[in-house]
């Protein structure tokens, strides 16, 4: 999840607090294919990251165009007032009630030694890797890829150059949201959810990026592990409740010492 | 003519509640109280340009240090001064940290979002102060306590706390102070070029913009009677505060209270839980003891 905001932030340095709620719009897709129609979730994320990279595009070429040469501030409230449409449509859609996908993985875990592993984590675990790895072969080794790459290093040579900006932003806006999509359908499992989750799931996707690097995929992948390890460890040693405070003190350290991220170029 | 149009809004204004129901005076505590978070908001937020998205985080110093202050038999008209006081130390802490570090745009929203979350995750978890429960106040009516039989001062309260915020950013506003603000809004690099200490006038707008913002935490504990880690440190809250000034208007003098004016009625029907339990406790005029609150996570209102 959090590869897909690095791939919009880093791209065109748009910052989008509509990500969380996205994912949760991702999570509801999962919950209604499985639900109405019967798909597994672990086979519905790739309805659910086309549908979500429809969005991005749209969200992109209708709002986000518009500002692009707008401060950061205008942008980050754009982003913030699309969050809050993205919630309360969930919200009257939806209704507030936690809602969860079964899966019949979910269910299962394995034995391997001593440790019980869950079945349904393990294969979160390996999509989110393959995904990631995918996007950084597309990234490195494509032409689109690489043209995503020059609009984020310098979009003025990129035009020069004869890129069309804007629709290579608009791609990579859509493949960021689909990645969130992906990651919401496949997450649905195992996490319950509700329309507010959004908020906290934009926080949280922040925490990871800005501690592993804007724009740098390792840097978010790793920043996703810092984070969950820092607050499983804040869990076992204090209280359950207090495992967010961790997650953020790091945030505080990061921004205050190394803004640009562990992973990150230093920022312009 | 400015002045005869502002006398006149103002004897609008204290001549309303003689003619209101009790919901729609209820309504109207909401929207002054709202104006006056955006209006100090808008100090350091508006005219500053810092974009700061933790202000929930004063509210919540402000309110639970009024609060437990009244358990020592600290009456919260004095409790209010000092909660404002933390609330302002706190925003010198987060101020210092975030300028003297360099933090801009979005970097600083990210700060004071983090700040305002470890406030958040902190309260939840002290059980001195509530837990994740939060804190309830018993109701006793009593005028030294700030609680009020009659829903017409809360009205005034607020309507004074509007008109405090709004001749505070007016008096800025004249002032140099006011005038750098805006300059480094507009271009920081320029202003420290020109010999402006920008530093120290970021910090000023942020302790001056905390300290109000404290003030308003006491108020909406002792309107409510209850105060949730969730509700009064969540993002939520600051989003909320920040939605009214920038719609009616960042960096003017009106724009909080016009913001306020179209969005907080418009949110009412469909508000969170807690407000419906105060305007379901209003509605019929006399006011027992608070309904229990529910511990869901409020719902926004649709922007």
């Amino acid at each position: 999840m959090a590869v897909g905001l690095t791939l919009i932030f880093g791209v065109m340095r748009v910052v989008n607090f509509a990500h969380g709620d996205m994912m949760v719009w991702g999570m509801y897709l999962a919950f209604v294919l499985s639900t109405r129609a019967g798909i597994d979730p672990y086979v519905s994320f790739v309805v659910c990251a086309a549908a979500l990279f429809v969005l991005g595009v749209a969200v992109q070429r209708g709002l986000v165009d518009r500002i692009l040469a707008a401060p950061h501030e205008m942008q980050i409230l754009l982003m913030l007032g699309v969050a809050l449409v993205l919630e309360n449509t969930a919200l009257l859609a939806f209704g507030p009630e936690p809602a969860r996908v079964r899966s019949p993985l979910a269910r299962l875990t394995w034995d391997v030694g001593p440790l019980y592993v869950d079945v349904a984590r393990l294969v979160t675990f390996g999509l989110a890797i393959v995904l990631t790895l995918a996007l950084s072969l597309f990234l490195f080794h494509t032409e689109r890829g690489r043209l995503i790459r020059a609009a984020a290093d310098n979009p003025y040579g990129a035009m020069v150059i004869g890129t069309d900006v804007r629709r290579v932003y608009a791609t990579a806006f859509g493949i960021g949201a689909a990645c969130v999509g992906a990651a919401g359908a496949l997450v649905s499992p195992i996490l319950p959810f509700q329309p507010p989750t959004g908020l906290s799931l934009s926080v949280t996707s922040f925490n990871i990026v800005i501690i592993g690097g804007m724009g740098s995929l390792l840097g978010a992948f790793i920043g996703g592990l810092l984070v969950s390890v820092a607050e499983s460890l804040g869990a076992v040693f204090l209280r359950p409740s207090l495992k967010e405070l961790f997650s953020f003190s790091l945030l505080i350290l990061i921004l205050l010492l190394r803004p640009a991220g562990l992973f990150g170029r230093r920022a312009s | 003519m400015k002045w005869a149009l502002g006398l006149t809004a103002l004897a609008v204004l204290l001549g309303l509640p003689t003619v209101l129901s009790g919901y729609a005076v209820t309504i109207f505590v909401l929207i002054f109280f709202y104006a006056f978070l955006a209006q100090a908001w808008n100090i350091v937020g508006g005219y500053a340009g810092q974009l700061s998205a933790g202000h929930a985080a004063f509210v919540g110093v402000g309110g639970y240090t009024a609060a437990l202050l009244l358990d020592r038999g600290i009456t919260p008209w004095l409790g209010m001064l000092v909660g404002a006081a933390l609330a302002a130390v706190l925003g010198s802490i987060i101020g210092y940290l975030g300028f003297r570090f360099g933090l801009r745009g979005f970097y600083l929203v990210l700060l004071t979002v983090a700040f305002a979350e470890v406030c958040r995750i902190l309260a939840s978890n002290i059980d001195a102060v509530g837990g994740a429960v939060g804190l309830y106040i018993t109701f006793t009516g009593n005028p030294r306590q700030f609680q009020f039989q009659d829903q017409r001062a809360y009205y005034y309260l607020a309507l004074a706390l509007m008109l405090l915020g709004t001749g505070v950013v007016a008096l800025i506003e004249r002032r140099r102070f006011g005038i750098y603000l805006t300059a480094i809004r507009e271009d920081e690099g320029a202003c420290e070029a020109l010999g402006v200490p920008t530093f120290k006038y970021k910090m000023l707008a942020m302790v001056v913009s905390a300290f109000l913002t404290g003030l308003g935490g006491t108020f909406y504990a002792f309107y409510l009677f209850s105060l949730q880690p969730n509700t009064v440190f969540g993002i939520p809250l600051s989003v909320e505060i920040i939605i009214r000034a920038v719609i009616g208007g960042a960096g003017t003098l009106l724009g909080p209270i016009l913001g306020s004016f179209i969005l907080t009625p418009l949110g009412v029907p469909i508000s969170p839980p807690h407000h419906q339990a105060r305007l379901a406790m209003t509605a019929p005029e006399k006011r027992t003891a608070p309904a229990p609150i529910s511990n869901r996570p409020p719902t926004r209102p649709a922007a």
